[in-house]
Formats: C-alpha cells, structure tokens, sequence
C-alpha cells in the first residue's frame, strides 16, 4: 500500500459534495420520486380530537369513488407488535390504526388507497370518522400536578455540595424563569415512503435517518426477520431528528401494500409532518446562579420541565450544561417530566442542549449584569479542571479558546456592557455571547471494504446522507485510513442490507461509521498480500467501544451575535454572527462550516421565529403550516461566520467528534443577550415576539418617565 | 377529448412537447413529476409556502404547486432539468455545487430556478423591497446581498444554507456582467 501514498491527504480538505451534481440537475432521488410498477397512492387521515374514541368510520361513500382500492382503519389494518420500541423503550406511537383509542390529536387512525394521489385525496374527504372524546390536558408547565422526575437513563441527576447553603451565602442569585416553546423539525422533504411486499419480504424506500434501525422496527411490527426487512434511505430531505425514528409514512405504506398487494407510497402533508412526527416538547425551567462578588459561581441549580406523551418514554436533557460547563461547588439537577395528550416528542436537533443552553446562558449573562462584569469575563473566570459533577477529566475541553478567539474575531473588546447604550438612527444596537457544550460519543456500527480486481476500493457502511456530507466524509476517512486517493473509493451508504448502524443521530453519525471503516480498512490490510481479489474484510465496532470511558467527552462552541432592536415595530434582525467551534478534528472545512452555519440559523430562527401554538381548548395544533409556524427565511439570515479551532480528540482513532447539533445549541441565548443589551429587557420566553419586545419596550419607557 | 374529470393538455417541459391527459385537480408539480417524469421540482408544503417546486413557466417563476396542471396548457416550462444544457452545468449549479449552496439538497431544485428567474427580473429593471428608488425611471440598482436576500426569500431551506446560495447567486450575477 505504502507505494500509492496520494500526494494529499483528504481528511482536512475542502471539498464539494460527490453528490453535488446530482442535487443541482434534479437527478438525486428522494423517498417520493422512486418510481415503482402499479403504484397505488395513500392519503393519511388524522384524528381531530387530543383524547378519546373512534366511535364510527363511516368509508361508504369514499369506497365507491373513482379509483379507491380500501380504506384502513383499527377495524380491518393488518396487525402490529406492541414490543416495537424506540431507543427509550415500547413506544405506543409506532401502533397505527391498531384500536380505536386517540391518544393525541394529529394521530393517523384512517388510511385511503386510490390509484393517484388526487383520488385518495378525495376519497379521504369523503371518509367520516366520528369520535367519543374525553377531557384532555395538553397544559404544559413547571408546577403541572402530574409532574414527575425525569428518566435517569442518561445517568443520575448532579447533586454536589449544599445548593441552599452556596445561595444564601451568593454576592448575587438569578432565579428565574425560562420558557422555550413546541418547535419542529420541519425539514424540507415531508416524510415519505414508497413500500411493497414481495416474497415474504418488506421493502422500501423511505425518508429516514437511519435505515437499519428502522428496518428493526418494521421486523418486529410485522413479524418478520429483520434480515427479510430491506430499507433504502438514499437521498433524504433533511432530518433533524424527525426521521430518526420509524416514522407513521413507512408503517402505515407497509400495512397497505400488506393488505392491497401492490407498492404504496405515503406521502405526508406538511400539515401531518407538524401533527403527526417529533416535536421538541416545550420547556419550563426554573434556573438559580449564586455567585461571589469576583462573579465565582458558588451554586448552579437548574429544574427544567419537559412535555412528553403516556405512549412513550423520553428524554429532553436539558441540564447537560449546568453539569458541564462551569465549576461551582454546588451543583443540582432536576429533570422534570410532565405527561401531556400530545404526540410522544423525539430528538429535535440538539435534543435537551438546546433549550437547556439557552436558560443557562441567559441566566449566566444575568448575573453578569448584576455584578456589572463583562460576561465573556465571567464564563473564563468559572472554567473548570475537571468535569464539575463527575470529577473526571475531559478528554479535550477547548471552550476557552472558543471563546477568546470567537470574542477576538468578532471585536468583543471594547464593549460597552451596559445596556441600551448603542443607538443607530431610530435603532438599538445589542451584541451578545453564549458559551455551549454537546456530548460526544460513538456508538456501534459495521463497515465492509473490499478490494476490487480493478483496484478500485467499495465501502459499504449503512450510514445516512441527510444533508451532513456524510458520503463525501466517510470517502475521505476510507481514502485516508486506505492510504490511496478518494477516485478509487466507492462509498455505498443507505441500505439497511449494508448491516447494522448507528443512524444520523446525536452527533455520533460520522464519528461512529468512520470507527468502522478505519477499522475496516486496518484488517483489510493485512489481508492485501494476498493477491486474490476481490477480498473483503468487514467489522462491527460493538465489541471495540469504551462505553465507559474515564473521561468526560463533549464539543465546544462560543456564538456571537448583534442584533438590531426596532423598538417603533418590535422587530429584532440579526446583523452579525460569529460561532467558533471545537469539534475534535475537521474531515472536510467546506462542509463542516456549511453544517454548524446551518444549525446556527436553527438556533436564529428558534429565538426569533418558531413557535408550535397548542390551542388549549381542542388540544391541537392551530399553526401547522409554513404560514403560521415561521423558519427563518433568506431575509432573516446575515452573513455568518463559523471556524474551527485546533481540536483532536484522543478517544478517536482520526481524532474526531461531532458537529451536527452544536451549532444550534448556543445561538438562542447569544441573541438573546444581545437584544437585552441593545434593549435592556431580558427577554426570557422564545421566541422573541415582535409583541414580547414592544411589550418590553412599553414598560422601559413607562419606567424611563416614572409612570405606572 | 374531456370528460368530467380530466382533461388533455399539451405542455412543453425542457423544449419537449408532452400530450397528457390529466385529473382537472392535478397541479402543474403532480403533472411534472408523475407524468412527465420529472422529480426534479419537490413537494415541500404543496401550499406555495416554501418555493421547493419553483419552476419557470415562460421565463417567469412560479410555483408549480399552486398552478393547475390544465392552467399550464401552452406554457414553456422550466424545470431544474431543463437548466443544464449539452454544455454542462449552467455557472449558476456549478456555484452551487463549489460553494455548497446546499445540505441535502431538497429545496436547491426551487432554489436554482428561483435565482435563474431572480436574475432575470433584476436584469430587466424590476424592484424588490430591498430596492431603495422604485420609481418607473429610477436608476437600476445594483444587486447585492440585500436584494438577493429580498428576492429569493420566497424557497425556505431548513438545512440554513442560505449564505452560500446568497454567494452562488451574487458570484453568477458578477460573472454574467462581465461576459455580458
Ligand atoms: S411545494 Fe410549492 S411552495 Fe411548497
Ligand atoms: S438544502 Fe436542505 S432544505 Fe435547503
């Protein structure tokens, strides 16, 4: 091998997408566009009330329609496993069409097969579902009566040192309130799938973010053997976390094809992708922040609440922070759990770090404020040696460096830290930081190469592209790891045949199948003097992994950002933003940066644009549409900035981490920081409302001329 | 030949003419991707919310999910399909590709149409809301980062690469000024 050395290593070049032409020309196939003979189409009807019983279905009329091949229901939908789970456990929300219990409003409970999609979509209108409903409670709140403690599965909640005692001896306390909304994921292609049965058989071609677990999921809702379970996830449309589990489209296209003997496609509107997939459930977190005079932080207790449904268990870790990134020498956590009459929530980019930073940073520039410090100042004076709760050292912590080089890029000194000081025209001009941290892992996963007769090398890994690059990294990590150039790599990802994986997901997804193939391409090699081809060598890392590494291993970032504040209208636009991250080392810059930009702009548009309103009276969504539930758009975004910082992590054989979710995680609270600056009114609930700013802006002015 | 619930349309898609007979209720999109063939142009909301079905009907941008597929008859449509001719990649995709004007991909169909239309209605005068003079003989003003931003603010792309297509957009329309 040692002779075809290429003259340029790919891992730390830039380089586009090996997909990239396929993309621009329209020829990238997603879910919805594989075409398949005799296809019939599904419409998906959803149910209207957040708790009760199906009392009638009444598919008469529809069933003598044009076109109509059936319709689905509890009654005559073929049968479904209730042991099929999700990373948390059973998850009663993969148990479509099953009984005639509605658990949430949005939930499938009917499904129209016509042979086109005009067809079932009359079809579907002309379908009446009647319903016995109960009383329901879609309340969410810290102090909601049926709160509990939140699962541990992630480990033991943080309880060092007295909080109460660390408090009462604080210069200063925060104690306040923060509140984050419903938001979806939203990506742009709504979940698809296109499935058919053959020979005993289930396949399919379906928008997800990772087709083998979800080719597990599919085995045992049906019953079949996973190996008899083939899932294709070729191109997909973004993720976020909305296509990680199995989702409502696959299942239900399954049933019908099960039930009509033909392939059928199911494609949700946009209205069911808001209904009827992953929501990040809304936050209320109650944070408290003693600290010394010099801004030492003596106690850090953070209590948020999550929503979550009865069908499943979940987890929105939002304390990852508090444990994380500051030393004090009392810390606690309580993670707190409030089951609702909603749609059981997922992994939404960022899961838990996302709304948790954005409490915690808020809080931090809080008591920044009070003590009249500079908050940059005050997050270097309270770094850690070690991990603050665990004890453990971290693998690599390059926050700091984040954070003076992102306050050096982005012209940090020289601020004024008073608020409401910058003014341009009628304009108030606020800058703000946020400090993050994300966990990193790697999780198991299989890697095949072998090495053709032509000299070319085929790498086959059942990872997915959801818009992560993942096609064009793993092709340099195999380069690199094979010593010979990216041209004589084929790289063959998104096939649940290709074996098990982890999916793309939890910032693991590159980090986990690149272990493979390095592992791969290490027991390949040794096989290479054998001059018989092709050969093949394949590994799965399970056994290979450290679960329990005496270290504390995680990525940092420090956001920047300056808003302009309109205080005639409330509108509040970003000017500026600066993120620099330490993510373990970097396989390609050009899309890398295009990843945390990406999740940057998530974390901008969360601040200022996402809210999923819940109408408390129907329980249901009352904005789910792009019309109602904004995201930011290309006017909203500026500029942005995003670097890297040297970074190499020591668990990893290349040194790598993850960069999925981190960007999104710290950009809500460095805008909000940065509209408190310009304004002078902490804005402690998202998203930042034109109406919560002129509110805002109506009390500074009453207080500003002494009026009640 | 009509009947009552379909009906038969020409429509010229790439600079080929189709004869279709089509559902009176399908959308110039359902029309482009189930019967011409042509799964370029996506179904991002199908409620003219996210510009991820943006196509050109004569020239102009539309989106093909609130247009009729029988209020198309006699259009010259253009798809992301129809933007590369025998030469390759127009610059605008090859910008898009270097730069990484996308993630995964699925609004960049809309996304290239919509600039190629953009760039049009710039170069033949029209304002935008970023435009500062929108007087009838106002000075053509020069397209910037603001103005690109204005005018493709209609294709959403949740995978946030809306710096680099801003790029792509402004290094295309750079690069058509100086080869006239
Ligand atoms: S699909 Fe037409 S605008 Fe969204
Ligand atoms: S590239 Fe994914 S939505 Fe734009």
């Amino acid at each position: 091998m040692s002779t075809e050395q290429p003259a340029t290593a790919a891992i730390g070049d830039a380089r586009p997408r090996i997909e990239g032409r396929l993309k621009v020309t329209g020829a990238a196939r997603y879910a919805a566009d594989e075409p398949a003979p005799d296809l019939a189409h599904g419409w998906v009807i959803t149910a209207t009330v957040a708790r009760g019983r199906i009392s009638a279905v009444d598919a008469s009329a529809a069933l003598g329609m044009p076109g109509v091949l059936g319709v689905l229901d509890h009654r005559n939908a073929p049968r479904l496993d209730p042991r099929a789970g999700n990373y948390f456990g059973p998850d009663g929300s993969l148990l479509l069409l099953q009984d005639d219990v509605v658990p949430y409003a949005g939930r499938p409970v009917v499904l129209v097969v016509a042979e086109t999609p005009e067809q079932a979509r009359a079809a579907a209108g002309a379908v009446v579902v009647t319903y016995e409903p109960y009383p329901h409670d879609v309340d969410f709140r810290l102090d909601h009566p049926a709160a509990r403690p939140a699962s541990t599965a992630f480990g033991p909640e943080a309880d060092t040192g007295d909080i109460e005692a660390e408090l009462a001896a604080s210069a200063v306390v925060v104690d306040e309130r923060y509140r984050t909304p419903e938001e979806n994921c939203s990506a742009m292609e709504p979940h698809a799938a296109t499935a058919w049965w053959q020979d005993g058989h289930l396949h399919a071609v379906d928008s997800n973010q990772g087709p083998f677990s979800v080719s597990q999921v599919l085995a045992t809702l049906f019953g079949v053997d996973r190996d008899h379970v083939h899932i294709r996830a070729e191109h997909v449309g973004g993720g976020f976390g909305a296509k990680g589990p199995c989702g409502p489209q696959v299942i239900l296209a399954s049933m019908a094809s099960r039930s009509f003997g033909r392939p059928v496609r199911v494609v949700l509107t946009r209205e069911q992708v808001f209904l009827a997939t992953a929501l990040r459930p809304p936050t209320d977190q109650w944070l408290r922040i003693g600290a010394d005079a010099d801004g030492r932080l003596r106690a850090v207790h953070h209590r948020p609440a999550f929503a979550l449904s009865p069908l499943a268990e979940y987890i929105e870790w939002c304390t990852e922070q508090a444990r994380t990134l500051y030393a004090a020498p009392a810390i606690r956590t309580e993670l707190t759990a409030v089951p609702l009459d909603i749609l059981p929530p997922s992994p939404m980019r960022g899961p838990g770090a996302t709304p948790g930073s954005f409490a915690l940073e808020s809080a931090m520039d809080e008591v920044a404020e009070r003590l009249g410090l500079d908050p940059l100042d005050l997050r270097l004076r309270n770094q850690p040696a070690v991990g603050p709760v665990s004890g453990l050292p971290f693998s690599s912590r390059r926050s700091v460096a984040c954070l003076r080089e992102g306050a050096r890029r982005f012209g940090w000194a020289g601020r004024d830290h008073r608020p409401r000081t910058r003014r341009e025209g009628r304009l108030l001009i606020g800058t703000g930081l946020a400090a993050t941290c994300f966990s990193a892992g790697v999780f198991p996963s299989t890697a095949s190469i072998t090495a053709e007769a032509d000299g070319t090398f085929t790498v086959a890994v059942g990872a997915t592209d959801i818009g992560t690059g993942a096609r064009t990294a793993l092709t340099a990590v195999a380069a690199d790891t094979l010593g010979v150039g990216t041209e004589r790599i084929r790289i063959r990802i998104a096939d649940s045949d290709l074996g098990m994986a982890w999916g793309a997901g939890g910032s693991r997804g590159t980090t986990s199948w690149s272990f493979a193939i390095t592992q791969a391409a290490a027991k390949l090699r040794e096989r290479l003097g054998d001059p018989a081809r092709p050969v093949t060598a394949t590994v799965d890392t399970t056994a290979l992994i450290d679960y329990q590494p005496a270290t504390e291993r995680h990525t940092f970032s420090a956001v920047f950002a300056e808003v302009s504040v309109d205080p005639a209208t409330g509108e509040v636009r970003v000017r500026r933003m600066l993120g620099m991250f330490a993510v373990g080392r970097v396989i390609n810059p050009l899309l890398a940066r295009s990843q945390v930009v990406g999740g940057m702009i998530m974390g901008l548009s969360m601040a200022l644009h996402e809210e999923g309103v819940r109408d408390p009276a129907t329980g249901r969504q009352v904005n789910p549409d792009f019309a109602g539930y904004h995201i930011a758009a290309h006017a909203d975004v500026p500029d942005i900035e995003a670097e890297f910082v040297p970074d190499y992590e020591p668990q990893d054989p290349l040194g790598l981490n993850g960069l999925g979710e981190i960007g999104t995680a710290g950009t809500a609270a460095a805008i909000a920081n940065a509209v408190w600056h310009a304004t002078g009114v902490r804005q402690r609930t998202l998203p930042i409302r034109l109406d919560r700013v002129l509110e805002a802006e109506g009390a500074e002015v009453r207080g500003a001329v002494g009026v009640a | 030949m009509t009947d009552d619930f379909s009906s038969e349309i020409t429509l010229e898609v790439n600079d080929v003419t189709h004869r279709l007979r089509v559902d009176n209720r399908r959308t110039l999109l359902d029309a482009l991707r189930e019967d011409v063939g042509h799964t370029g142009p996506k179904k991002g909301c199908d409620h003219g919310q996210c510009g991820a079905c943006t196509v050109l009907a004569d020239g102009r941008r539309v989106v093909s999910c609130l247009t009729l597929a029988v209020a198309a008859e006699g259009a010259r449509v253009t798809t992301v399909e129809g933007l590369s001719g025998e030469g390759g990649l127009r610059p605008i995709q090859e910008a898009f590709v270097r730069l990484d004007g996308f993630q995964c991909g699925f609004c960049t169909p809309g996304q290239l149409c919509s600039a190629v239309g953009a760039l049009a209605e710039h170069a033949a005068g029209w304002p935008s809301a970023a435009t500062a003079d929108v007087s009838p003989d106002g000075p053509t003003t020069e397209l910037d980062a603001a103005e690109v931003r204005e005018r493709m603010s209609g294709n959403l792309c949740r995978c946030g690469a809306y710096p680099s297509i801003v790029r792509a957009v402004l290094e295309t329309a750079a690069r058509a000024a100086v080869t006239g």
